[in-house]
């Protein structure tokens, strides 16, 4: 229990960092966010001012295989149902830009005193037990097997080719000027907490839904202490560099809409526990050569493309039309792919 | 001694499937878990669960037998 504690306190701690030396606000670690800045750099979306390849994500990735590996712990599998961990991605990444920011960065807008988060981490507390539901009606979670060494190699040297095409800025590479994805700390220092933190990550099995998920389903606690880590570091950094703000309105890169907040985070939650860990946790195992999670994270990098060309994400004004009716259409999906086998007759556990 | 085999299985049904063995009372329990998050998980629930868990790399590579045993 102790390391999950430590590991959560340093996360909280470097995420503090990473803003004070650049991110924007509250976004130290926002896996969602970064995602989809990503997805911008690299054209698939055309919303000039959140593009950039963030290198905590690479860091996060390469950090996580480093330890893996150092551990044997490196193993690559897959085949458990990888077109529905596409899908799972991309509708968690719907559902985190209705809300602005992934589960890490509920907990960091929360220690800022973002109320708005509260609400968020209702929905996501909302959003597990109906996967917990899921779980125990007998939805199959498919068993992964083990592939080829070579591709589990794919994931990492795809960071690296990001990496050098960061370093490099070809022209093709799209770098915002204005906005979120102009505000970063330096490269080194973003990488370096990347990697610091993906092998933490790795070490300890962090998972934001993780937590909450074992302490409804089989009463263990453990994950939830990486989550509570997380919380106090980040208020104790926010309150001693007076970033501290206990509101609803005048939140960076928030909004009020409690429903649409709510229900946003209600799609990662349901999404995170079906697909068996939060977007960190998918970077994390991506890394550790499980392939399906590098679905699940190619679902995400899809779906903030697509909620940036459709206007399905919100912004600092709320949620726009088609960005509630998309949160809605997960949900559906997200009941389709939970509680479909109960449609068909009897359930199956196992494969 | 009972067997069950959850090599592959992602969180949390590795725990959900090894719970429902120990709440049926079959025990002695082997299970077959793969390394990572799955092995530490079910030690740690059998532990929480008041059992002794006696760990032996598989004949595979990347799988543990753990047995669950009552204390």
């Amino acid at each position: 229990m102790i390391l999950i504690v430590i590991v959560g306190l340093v996360v909280g701690a470097v995420a503090i960092l990473l803003t004070a030396l650049g991110n924007p606000a509250n976004m130290g670690f926002c896996i969602a966010c970064f995602l989809r800045d990503i997805a911008g750099g690299l054209g698939l979306h055309g919303a000039g001012v959140v593009q950039y390849l963030r290198p905590e994500i690479i860091g996060l990735g390469l950090g996580a295989m480093i330890l893996a590996l150092a551990r044997g712990e490196f193993k690559v599998r897959g085949g458990a149902n990888p077109l529905r961990r596409f899908v799972l991605g991309f509708l968690m990444m719907i559902g985190a830009l209705a809300f602005l920011g992934c589960p890490l960065r509920m907990v960091l807008r929360l220690a800022a005193g973002d109320l708005n988060a509260l609400i968020g981490l209702f929905g996501f507390i909302a959003g597990i037990l109906v996967g917990i539901v899921a779980l125990k009606s007998g939805f199959n979670p498919g068993r992964s097997v083990p592939q080829p060494k070579a591709t589990g190699y794919v994931y990492p040297v795809i960071l690296v080719g990001l990496l050098a095409a960061l370093l490099l800025k070809p022209d093709f590479i799209r770098f915002s000027e204005s906005g979120p994805g102009s505000m970063a700390a330096p490269i080194l220092v973003a990488l370096a907490a990347g990697l610091v933190v993906g092998a933490l990550a790795q070490r300890s099995r962090l998972c934001m839904a993780g937590g909450i998920r074992d302490t409804f389903l089989i009463k263990d606690p453990h994950l939830l202490w990486g989550f509570v880590g997380i919380f106090v570091a980040a208020l104790v950094g926010n309150l001693i560099l007076s970033n501290f703000s206990l509101s609803f309105t005048g939140q960076p890169i928030a909004h009020t809409q409690h429903l649409w907040n709510f229900l946003g985070m209600a799609v990662v939650g349901i999404g995170a526990v079906l697909a068996g860990g939060c977007p960190l946790r998918q970077l994390i195992l991506s890394g550790e050569g499980d392939t399906d999670a590098v679905l699940t994270v190619i679902g995400m990098v899809a779906g903030a493309a697509f909620a940036h060309n459709f206007g399905l994400a919100a912004s600092a004004a709320g949620l726009g039309t088609n960005g509630r009716v998309a949160v809605v259409v997960s949900l559906v999906i997200l009941g389709i792919i939970g509680f479909g086998h109960r449609l068909g007759g009897k359930a199956s556990v196992k494969s | 001694m009972y067997k069950l085999d959850v090599i592959g299985l992602g969180c949390p049904h590795p725990c959900i499937e090894v719970k429902k063995e120990i709440d049926a009372g079959h025990l002695p329990l082997q299970v077959s878990v793969s390394v990572g998050a799955p092995r530490e998980n079910v030690t740690r629930m059998a532990k929480s669960s008041g059992l002794n868990v006696c760990e032996k790399p598989g004949t595979e590579e990347g799988v543990y037998i753990l047995e669950l045993t009552k204390a």
